[in-house]
Order: C-alpha cells, then sequence, then structure tokens
C-alpha cells in the first residue's frame, strides 16, 4: 500500500510542467519566516536590555560597599597619592607632554596608538584637599605600595579620611597609638560614640518634645485669641496658664541642654588626632568617627564585617553630608508609606468606578465617551499630575482644610502645601485609569453562567457582585494593583511638585499625636536618586550612591509586586478547578 | 434564525390534550408574545404547566423553547431590549404584574443551566447559596438544608467527606447535579432546566435522569431538552414549538406515539429538525 502511493506521487510531480510547479513551493515569504525573525529578534534585543541594565545596578550597587585597597602611589616628582582607585582610562596624549617623557614610555604609547592609561583615586580628605579625586597617569609611576597601616576612616563631617592616626586623647590625657585591635583605643571610641548617641537623643527627642509642648501651648493660646479675642477674660486665664507652664518647660529645657553640653564637653576632651599622607595633620573628636578599617590589612572576616556594617547604616539610618553618605531610612520609609497609601486609595476608588461603568451604567455613548476619557487619563504626562495635585489638592483642598481646622497655625500651612497625604493621593488620580480599565476587564471576564447561576437563586444583583463576580474577578483587579503600584512606586516627577523633599526633618510618623502626620513632607527613594546623582556637591562621588538607591528602590517595587501577585496567584488557584 | 420576515406557512391553532396533575395548574402562561427589538421570537403561546407533573419542551433550534422557560422566572430580564406581552400566573398571581418583585419570585423557583455553573466556593457553600442571600445566618438550618438537599440530587454519599472543597474539583456530572441541589436547596415551587444534560456524557446523563423521575411528584419540573428520548422517558406532557409557535402540547405518549399535528409527526419522526 505505503510502496503502492510512493511511486505514484512522483509521475504526478513529472506530469506538472515546470513553472507551475515551482509556484507549488511555499515561498519564504508566505511561510513568515522573516517576520519570526524580526519577532525573535526583537524578544532577545528587549531581553538583552533589560538583563544588561538590571545587571548594571546590581553589580554597581553590590560593589559599592566592598571596602577596597588604599595603595599609596610616589610620582617622578615626589607626589604622594593616597586613595581607593575609583577607575582607569585610556586617554590621548598631547605631543608635546609626550616628548617630555622618557624613550621607554613614549615608545610603549606609540605601541599602544598614542594612548596612555590613568587611574582616578579616590581620595577622601577633602578638608585637606579641597578636592575628592585625582587623576594619577600610568608613567609618572615611580611606585605603589600598600602601607598596613593605612587607614580608611568615615566621619560625619567632610567625608572619609585616608592616612594614619598618631595618638589619641583620653578624657584630655594624650596616649599613645599602637595598633587598630587597641582595646584602649576601642573602648574610647565606643565610650564616646555613646555619648553621640546620648546627646542626639537628648536634642532631638527630649528637647523635641519640649519643643512640641511650647508649640502646642502657643496654638492652643492662638485659637482662643481667635475665638474670643485678646482681651477676653479666656484669653487672659490662659495666658497666666501659659506662661506658668512656659516657665517649666523652660527650666527642663535649660536642664537637658546643660547635659547635653556637659556630653559634649567631654567629648571634646577625647580627640583622635590624624595625619595624611603628606604629613598635616588633624585633631578631630572620637565621637565624629563612623567607622575606621587598615584598608590594607583585612582578612576576609573583617571585610565581610565591613560590607555588612555598610548595608546596615544604609538602611537603617538618616542620610548625612548631603544625603550622600548615611542611610535611606526615611526615603525607603516614605517611598513605602506612600506607595502603599496610594493603593489604598486608588483600590477602592478604582473598583467602585469599574463596577459602575460595567455593572451598572446603561452601556451608550456617554459610557463610551467616560471609558475613552479614562483611558486618556493614563496618557496624561504626569507633572501635569504634580500641578494639578498642588493646585487642587494643597491649595484648594488643603487650604479650605487649613481654614477650618487649624487657623492658629496660620499663615504656616499645615494641609496648604505638599505633603504625604497629597502626594497619594495625586498619585492615585495618576495610577486610577490603570485600576478602572483591569478591573472593567476582569468584570466582563466572569461568565455569563455565573452571573445568571446567582441570579436564578434569587440573589439581587449587588449579591450577585459581592459573592460571585467581585471575588471572582479579584485576580485581574489585583493585576491593575499592581500594575498601578509599579507606575506610582516608580514616579518622582509630581512628587517633586507635591511633597518629596531632600531631607525630611521628621518622619510621618512619630510618638506625638496622633502619631501618623499624613500633612508632613517625606523622602523619596527615586528623587533620592536624582538628588544625590545629580545635585550634590560631587556627582562622581555620589555614583555608588545612586546605583545602592537604584538598587534599593527596584527591590522595593519588586517586594511590594511581589507580594501582591503572590496574593492574586492564592486567589486564582481558588477558581481554578478539573472543568469538565 | 429568522424573524423579520413572516414564516412563510399558516399557523393552526394550538393542539391540547394536556394530562392533567392531582394538583392544579402551577403556572398558568397566557398568549405570551415576545420581541427582542423589533425581532418577535413568541408568537401567542399559551400553556399551563400542571403542579407536581414533568413538563417538557422539545422543537428545534431556535423555536423558543430556552426563551419561553427563561421567560417563566423573568431571567430575560437581563436582555437589553426585550418586551413581553401576555401573562405568566405563578399560582395565580401575575409574575409580570408592575409591583412583582422579580427577585422574590426567583427565590420561588430554582434553574438548573446547560452547563453546569457551580459557583468558586465550597461545596457546601454552593448548595447553600439561595439561603445565603437569603440572610439565613444559623448553622445547624444550613447544614440540614445542604444534607437535605445533596440526598435528593444523589450527591450525599459522594461528596460528603469533602463538603468544605471546591465545587470546581468535581466532574462534569457532579456539578450539574450540584446545581440541582443547588437549584433546589431552598425549596422551590417550580423547578425549571434549560438542557441540563446537554454538556454531559451518557452516564451522568442517565443519573440526572434517574434524579428527574426521583424529583418528579415533589416539584414542578419544566425541562427543555434537544433529546427526544430523554423528552419521552422522563416527562409527562410535552410541548412541541416550532418557530416561536407552540404547535402541540400535551400528553408525552400521545406527542410521541400518535401527534396530532403533521409539524410535531415530521419532527418526533425526525424528517426534520
Amino acid at each position: 500500500m505505503m510502496s503502492a502511493i510512493t511511486e505514484t506521487i512522483p509521475t504526478e510531480v513529472e506530469a506538472v510542467p515546470m513553472s507551475q510547479a515551482s509556484t507549488r513551493h511555499t515561498d519564504m515569504r508566505s511561510r513568515g519566516e522573516p517576520a519570526l525573525w524580526a519577532l525573535g529578534g526583537a524578544l532577545a534585543l528587549g531581553i538583552v536590555m533589560i538583563v544588561g541594565f538590571l545587571a548594571l545596578v546590581f553589580w554597581n550597587g553590590v560593589a559599592t560597599f566592598v571596602p577596597k585597597p588604599l595603595p599609596v602611589v610616589t610620582d617622578a616628582s615626589g607626589n604622594v597619592t593616597a586613595g581607593e582607585p575609583f577607575r582607569e582610562e585610556l586617554f590621548r596624549l598631547q605631543p608635546d607632554e609626550l616628548a617630555k617623557l622618557s624613550p621607554e614610555w613614549q615608545a610603549r604609547i606609540e605601541k599602544d596608538g598614542g594612548f596612555a592609561s590613568r587611574t582616578l583615586y579616590r581620595l577622601g580628605n577633602f578638608d585637606f584637599y579641597g578636592d575628592d579625586f585625582r587623576w594619577v597617569p600610568d608613567f609618572t609611576l615611580v611606585k605603589t605600595e600598600y602601607p598596613k597601616n593605612m587607614l580608611f576612616v568615615e566621619r560625619l563631617e567632610w567625608g572619609p579620611f585616608v592616612g594614619t592616626i598618631k595618638n589619641f586623647k583620653l578624657d584630655g590625657v594624650e596616649q599613645p597609638f599602637s595598633t587598630l585591635d587597641d582595646p584602649k583605643f576601642l573602648a574610647a571610641h565606643d565610650a564616646a560614640r555613646d555619648r553621640w548617641r546620648e546627646i542626639r537623643d537628648i536634642e532631638r527627642d527630649r528637647i523635641g518634645a519640649i519643643n512640641h509642648d511650647i508649640e502646642e501651648a502657643r496654638l492652643g493660646l492662638r485659637k482662643i485669641e481667635l475665638k474670643t479675642g485678646k482681651d477676653s477674660a479666656d484669653y487672659k486665664a490662659a495666658q497666666a496658664e501659659g506662661q506658668a507652664r512656659q516657665v517649666d518647660l523652660t527650666r527642663a529645657y535649660d536642664q537637658l541642654a546643660a547635659q547635653a553640653q556637659k556630653l559634649r564637653e567631654r567629648n571634646a576632651t577625647n580627640t583622635v588626632t590624624v595625619v595624611e599622607i603628606g604629613g598635616r595633620d588633624k585633631t578631630v573628636e572620637l565621637s565624629q568617627l563612623v567607622r575606621f578599617y587598615a584598608a590594607n590589612d583585612l582578612s576576609f572576616a573583617q571585610k565581610v564585617g565591613v560590607y555588612f556594617s555598610r548595608w546596615v547604616e544604609f538602611l537603617t539610618t538618616e542620610p548625612r553630608e548631603a544625603n550622600t553618605e548615611g542611610g535611606v531610612l526615611p526615603a525607603i520609609f516614605g517611598t513605602a508609606a506612600m506607595t502603599l497609601l496610594m493603593v489604598v486609595v486608588v483600590a477602592p476608588f478604582g473598583v467602585i468606578t469599574a463596577l459602575y461603568l460595567r455593572e451598572y451604567a446603561k452601556q451608550g455613548r456617554l459610557v463610551s465617551f467616560v471609558r475613552i476619557s479614562v483611558n486618556n487619563l493614563a496618557g496624561v504626562p504626569s507633572i501635569v499630575y504634580g500641578v494639578f495635585g498642588l493646585g487642587f489638592f494643597a491649595y484648594v483642598l488643603g487650604g479650605s482644610l487649613d481654614a477650618l481646622f487649624y487657623p492658629e497655625r496660620l499663615p504656616n500651612p499645615t494641609f496648604g502645601t505638599g505633603g504625604l497625604m497629597w502626594a497619594a493621593l495625586t498619585l492615585a488620580l495618576l495610577t486610577v485609569p490603570v485600576v478602572i480599565v483591569a478591573t472593567e476587564e476582569a468584570l466582563a471576564a466572569v461568565p455569563r453562567s455565573m452571573r445568571e447561576g446567582s441570579l436564578a437563586c434569587g440573589a439581587s444583583k449587588w449579591q450577585t457582585i459581592k459573592y460571585i463576580i467581585l471575588p471572582r474577578a479579584m485576580p485581574g483587579i489585583m493585576t491593575g494593583i499592581i500594575l498601578s503600584m509599579a507606575r506610582g512606586a516608580g514616579e518622582v516627577a509630581p512628587l517633586m511638585l507635591i511633597g518629596v523633599v531632600k531631607l525630611a526633618p521628621q518622619l510621618p510618623v512619630d510618638g506625638f499625636f496622633p502619631f501618623v502626620h499624613l500633612e508632613r513632607s517625606f523622602m523619596h527613594l527615586g528623587f533620592h536618586i536624582f538628588d544625590v546623582g545629580f545635585q550634590s556637591r560631587n556627582a562622581e562621588a555620589g555614583k555608588p550612591m545612586v546605583f545602592v538607591t537604584t538598587m534599593l528602590l527596584m527591590a522595593l517595587i519588586f517586594i511590594m509586586n511581589i507580594s501582591a501577585i503572590i496574593i492574586r496567584n492564592r486567589l486564582k488557584r481558588k477558581f481554578q478547578g478539573s472543568q469538565f | 434564525m429568522n424573524m423579520q420576515a413572516p414564516p412563510p406557512v399558516t399557523y393552526d391553532k394550538t393542539i391540547y390534550h394536556l394530562k392533567r396533575g392531582s394538583a392544579g395548574p402551577a403556572l398558568d402562561i397566557e398568549n405570551l408574545d415576545l420581541y427582542y427589538g423589533p425581532a418577535q421570537a413568541l408568537y401567542g403561546v399559551s400553556m399551563v404547566i400542571e403542579k407536581g407533573l414533568v413538563t417538557a419542551l422539545i422543537g428545534p433550534s431556535g423555536c423558543g423553547k430556552s426563551t419561553l422557560l427563561r421567560c417563566i422566572n423573568r431571567m430575560n430580564d437581563l436582555v437589553d431590549n426585550l418586551r413581553i406581552d401576555g401573562s405568566i400566573k405563578l399560582h395565580g398571581e401575575n409574575i409580570y404584574a408592575k409591583s412583582a418583585d422579580v427577585i422574590a419570585l426567583r427565590k420561588r423557583m430554582g434553574m438548573v443551566f446547560q452547563k453546569p455553573n457551580p459557583f468558586p466556593m465550597s461545596i457546601f457553600e454552593n448548595v447553600v447559596y439561595p439561603l445565603r442571600v437569603d440572610g439565613v445566618r444559623d448553622k445547624a438550618v444550613l447544614e440540614e438544608t445542604c444534607e437535605r438537599a445533596l440526598k435528593s440530587s444523589a450527591l450525599w454519599n459522594e461528596v460528603k467527606d469533602r463538603l468544605d472543597q471546591s465545587a470546581l474539583g468535581m466532574s462534569g456530572g457532579q456539578q450539574q447535579r450540584l446545581c440541582i441541589a443547588r437549584a433546589i436547596a431552598a425549596d422551590p415551587e417550580v423547578l425549571l432546566m434549560d438542557e441540563p444534560c446537554s454538556a454531559l456524557d451518557p452516564i451522568a446523563t442517565a443519573k440526572i435522569e434517574e434524579l428527574i423521575d426521583e424529583l418528579a411528584g415533589q416539584y414542578t419540573i419544566v425541562i427543555v431538552t434537544h433529546n427526544m428520548q430523554q423528552a419521552a422517558r422522563v416527562s409527562d406532557n410535552t410541548a412541541f414549538m416550532y418557530l416561536g409557535r407552540l404547535i402541540e402540547y400535551g400528553d408525552t405518549e400521545v406527542i410521541f406515539q400518535t401527534p396530532r399535528s403533521p409539524r410535531t409527526q415530521d419532527y418526533v419522526t425526525g424528517r426534520f429538525g
């Protein structure tokens, strides 16, 4: 049977004239092969770009906190430079400069096509040099050493210091410095840091509480003044009471200030004298040293220790040195709080809107128009939302709130300026189209049989929506919320107008009633990246921090999204059964 | 389904030879016309559905049998641009009266659909759903109802140990019996079935038919079916519909053995449809 068929086929093909036979062959275009290459190529390109971007950010972010060695390089003219090698590059030498070099170097550079290599060193010691970086061309190098006593010291002011320690003073008594392991030195440093923390605690928290009380008293008095006038008996009584209270508070304040002053004076007698590579020395308080290590003499475990202690500092403390050093805790907190607040607003608002549009509104021209408008809203530049948020939320709504509820604080605005709540509302407005569109699609995808089944059981329309449609559409709605969250968390432009600041003095959550202060301005990782990378004293010095912060922002968005996705998949599993 | 043009043939009046039940009529459909926008789908349908009997609606696709069934519990209200003239009386009460409460009406009827449509909840919650929406919170009542309904739908022994599991994990036949249990959980006066076996295999179909036999007598059942053997097996009365008109309505035996309308004759003998 088979052989019969195979025998007949060639004869038939032969019977067809050549011109006709060639048209029978499926050509490449109709098989769509070039299209396939284009599709696959586009996908590959996209993946390469994303992976490349992530790898760049991740690599730089992870490497930033690794302690690097501190070479000491001496050049031909005797200049000594100590610092962390930051990066290397090739540069083209001018002919007249080339002519000054030794014949060997000239030959070598000639061989490399006129390019010489040079290294950028991060010097530290801004207070000595007035500069953070220095280029050292390879051809000027005479020798490179890695002295074991070379220290990298992170300070509260002036950025890092690179050099050695000469001696230190313990309560005013000069002590010889041997090594970094000297328990006496370490104990002195710990004690100084503890005192520094105590001073901060006194000045920020306890004196802050007193200032808060003073401000409350002033506002209370002003409230009575606004209500009854300056000449009323109430006002006078309150004023007298306030003055009495003021005396108490002032006494408490003076006491604390004196306590802080005492600690500060003690710290001033515990100092360390550091010497930079050029021989100039400087005496700084021990309490000013955040971290120090002998960069060329670190064991692997010590390196790991420095690395993680830097991460801990980064994640749990406040920024210092114009945001280029220290941590980003307030920015992490601000980003997370703003995004979650936005979700809390946008989720019900978007879902309710979509429910009405899809389930209740009579489908017609008006509904179509509304739907198109909503979709178009998603395309409005985000800065426009920022302007709207500032104009409407902050000035109009916030201004009215201030006039109604906080007249005693005027002319200082409470809600009448950018803040966490207005930023969250602005972003909610920005992302609500995403939620509406996703929810509408999810609602439309609920099978008709489900609705009919529920209605036939005697459920009302609202009960059907509540018990059947909404749970069933929930995974789709969650997808919309995830998308809106991703967009909202990464948005920076509108926030710059509506509440994000370079350095927020207070977190939006603290110990003073009502504990959550949605009117306060806040910090945001996205803005932090912009600020550190482009607004700081030295963009080069800020670059590693930009990468770390970017990595952190992406990690934060990733964590928020992945939790939402896990919730969504749990919901989805509920609706997956073996249907037939 | 061509509704615009008038049917090419003239129609005689419906032929009736109804088998009467012992308890009188449950539903009284009078002169029902139904329009989807400009297109008319039902033409002057009048029929009485006897209480406690099984009434089958048969006819070729598009003849309006499902439409008629969905008029009985007003499921057609969901369709836009629908107009209905005439009346349907449930125990003497016009369900299309202005004062009628649709939700209360649907609570008096149970409905089973073509494809099993269990809700994405546990088996227990599926069965007691009609009670839940009625506001019943008493756990004892819910459990008792669930057991009774599942026993009536011959599902109890199969699922009694996994009532809290998702109903979506059941087989198609089980799902359909679950839908029947749900439909009878609130003790409806009428049970409407819209081709309940069309998505099931022969074994599951046999089980459902058995179940219909058992439920007959307890409930007034109206069943739409494409399967003429099924109609012959399970029903007491059969209505034959054609192009929106009720052609013949009466004793199932008569319809299938000695139909009085030539058109019914053609259909049940398989000459068309």
